[in-house]
């Protein structure tokens, strides 16, 4: 049980600042719970976006100390508590009012991606036969929780406001459950090379370290997109055996 | 619609509020590297002490030309000018070069630390313009795949010399130096075998991988390597520079190789 103090920035669209708070942590208290005990106490006019308090809605991303994290998995007794804490909204959305941004820009890019197109059904009464292990390897994507904090910390967005070149590793993932699924028939990679720019991502991982369903988006998803890209656009021999073997 | 970032902390450079120690990774990073390169750099130039016994160093195989009797076609390639001095090593290091600098982990983990592309996580980066892997120069890095194919060649040679180190005079024998050089080679082999554009190749392309039962073998053993990528990159990476300095030392008479066998 201590009193401890907060630092949260306060404001909107047209700018803002951080301003102390303090309120008592008692054990087992997230930054969430923080977070509103101080809107009770006050400052009741505190503006933060949550739902589940579980970690599945994917409602509370903020930045703690300067990370990416959901408020409502981030224990107070894993941060240093006697330098205070940091709360900040997520720094790559326009912000709305304090700790909620305009994640709408996620969403609109998902629908730029090319739908999930099946193939015939295999059976008369429209049904698949899928393989558990063909499917398996698309099952970690579809864990996604829609935080976008991976969108957040992607330094080509985050830093370089490549919004409009870039689709960001959320929708990568998105985009490597449906171009991998065993039973579609969609071609997305030249929608990936261009439209979606996937060659702005230079690997650096840090999608991979903020996710909290601990989704390995670069190695898994990420980096097989590439090279589907490389097969397409800059591989020569692979052309050539696909033109000549017609895979 | 246009994103404006949300500048907080101020101008500092880099910017960033995290308070964890962001800069000790990339710091490794730069050091390590930094270290290999410099070292590497300085062992191609020597041109001597890359034989000992039955040894022969990583940096200087397969010994195309050279002194030594590792040495497939001569001394000295015609082609190669007189004024300027010649090595062995010249002739093949740019492959295993060019097989780690366009590598997947690599290439994330210099862009950090050489490039501050960006420098960590949420850290802010010096320079404004950014291409990535988009555009010219960095697209060339797409050419990995070629570079794999010829670094698994090298496996072959690599291991083809971890053998011959158990033979000393046609006799088999075991040294010190025979495990360093056999150590290498599996090193390199679980860093080679883990890559990710060979994993894509074996089957990772497939989206109905099962029906392909052999394709689907070789993949999760490529998976299996892929998910410690980074781990076999920096054994690998400090072991074949081990060796050559173990075959070095030997040489010069610093070291000796004691015999196990
Ligand atoms: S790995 Fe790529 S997508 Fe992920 S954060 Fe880094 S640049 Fe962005
Ligand atoms: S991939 Fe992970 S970090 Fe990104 S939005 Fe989904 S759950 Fe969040
Ligand atoms: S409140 Fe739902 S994820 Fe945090
Ligand atoms: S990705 Fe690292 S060796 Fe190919």
């Amino acid at each position: 049980m201590a009193e401890t103090n907060f630092k949260i920035w306060r404001g909107d669209a047209d700018g803002g600042d951080f301003q102390e708070y303090s309120t008592e942590v008692t054990e087992g208290m997230v930054v969430l719970d923080a977070v509103h005990q101080i809107q009770a106490e006050s400052a009741n006019d505190l503006a933060c976006r949550w739902n589940c308090k579980a970690g599945k809605c994917g409602s509370c991303s903020a930045e703690v100390n300067g990370v990416p994290k959901l408020m409502c998995m981030t224990r107070l007794n894993d941060l240093p508590l006697d330098q205070g804490v940091n709360i900040q909204p997520m720094k790559t959305f326009p912000v709305i009012k304090d700790l909620t941004c305009d994640v709408s820009w996620n969403y609109r890019v998902k629908k730029r991606i090319k739908p999930f197109k099946p193939r015939k059904p295999d059976n008369e009464d429209g049904t698949w036969n899928i393989n558990q292990d063909d499917i398996d390897r698309v099952q970690e994507f579809r864990k996604c929780i829609e935080c976008f904090l991976c969108q957040d910390v992607c330094h080509v967005l985050r830093e370089h406001q490549l919004h409009e070149e870039f689709i960001g590793p959320r929708a990568l993932v998105y985009t490597a459950a449906l171009e991998m699924h065993p039973l579609d028939t969609e071609d997305r990679l030249e929608d990936l090379k261009k439209a979606d720019g996937i060659g702005y991502c230079n690997i650096t991982k840090c999608c991979t370290h903020v996710c909290p369903e601990e989704i390995t988006i670069t190695d898994n998803a990420i980096i097989p997109l590439k090279e589907r890209v490389v097969d397409r656009f800059y591989d020569p021999l692979v052309r050539l055996f696909n033109k000549l073997f017609g895979s | 619609m246009a994103y404006e970032p949300l500048t907080i902390s101020g101008s500092r450079i880099p910017n960033t509020i995290r308070r964890d120690a962001w800069w000790r990774t990339p710091v490794l990073v730069f050091i390590g590297f930094s270290t290999f390169i410099v070292y590497s750099t300085w062992a191609a130039f020597q041109g001597e002490h890359y034989t000992f016994g039955p040894y022969l160093s990583p940096f200087y195989s397969p010994e195309l030309f050279g002194t030594s009797s590792h040495a497939w076609f001569g001394i000295r390639p015609g082609f190669w000018p007189d004024w300027f001095p010649y090595s062995p090593a010249f002739l093949i290091l740019w492959a295993p070069a060019g097989f780690r600098l366009t590598c997947y982990y690599y290439r994330g983990a210099y862009y950090k630390a050489f490039w501050a592309d960006p420098p960590a996580c949420a850290v802010s980066e010096p320079r404004k313009n950014y291409r990535g892997e988009n555009s010219f120069p960095l697209i060339i890095q797409n050419i990995h795949r070629y570079m794999l194919y010829v670094a698994m060649g090298f496996i072959v040679f690599l291991s083809w010399d971890a053998i011959l180190g158990f033979n000393f005079d046609g006799k088999f024998g075991i040294g010190v130096g025979s495990l360093v050089l056999m150590i290498n080679v599996v090193l390199l082999a679980g860093y080679t075998f883990g890559c990710h554009s060979l994993r894509h190749l074996v089957g990772g392309a497939l989206d109905q991988i099962s029906k392909s039962p052999t394709r689907q073998c070789a993949w999760k053993g490529v998976t299996c390597l892929n998910k410690k990528h980074q781990m076999w990159a920096w054994l690998s990476l400090f072991w074949v520079g081990f060796t050559d300095v173990y075959v070095r030392l030997c040489s010069m008479g610093i070291w000796t190789d004691f015999r196990i066998l």
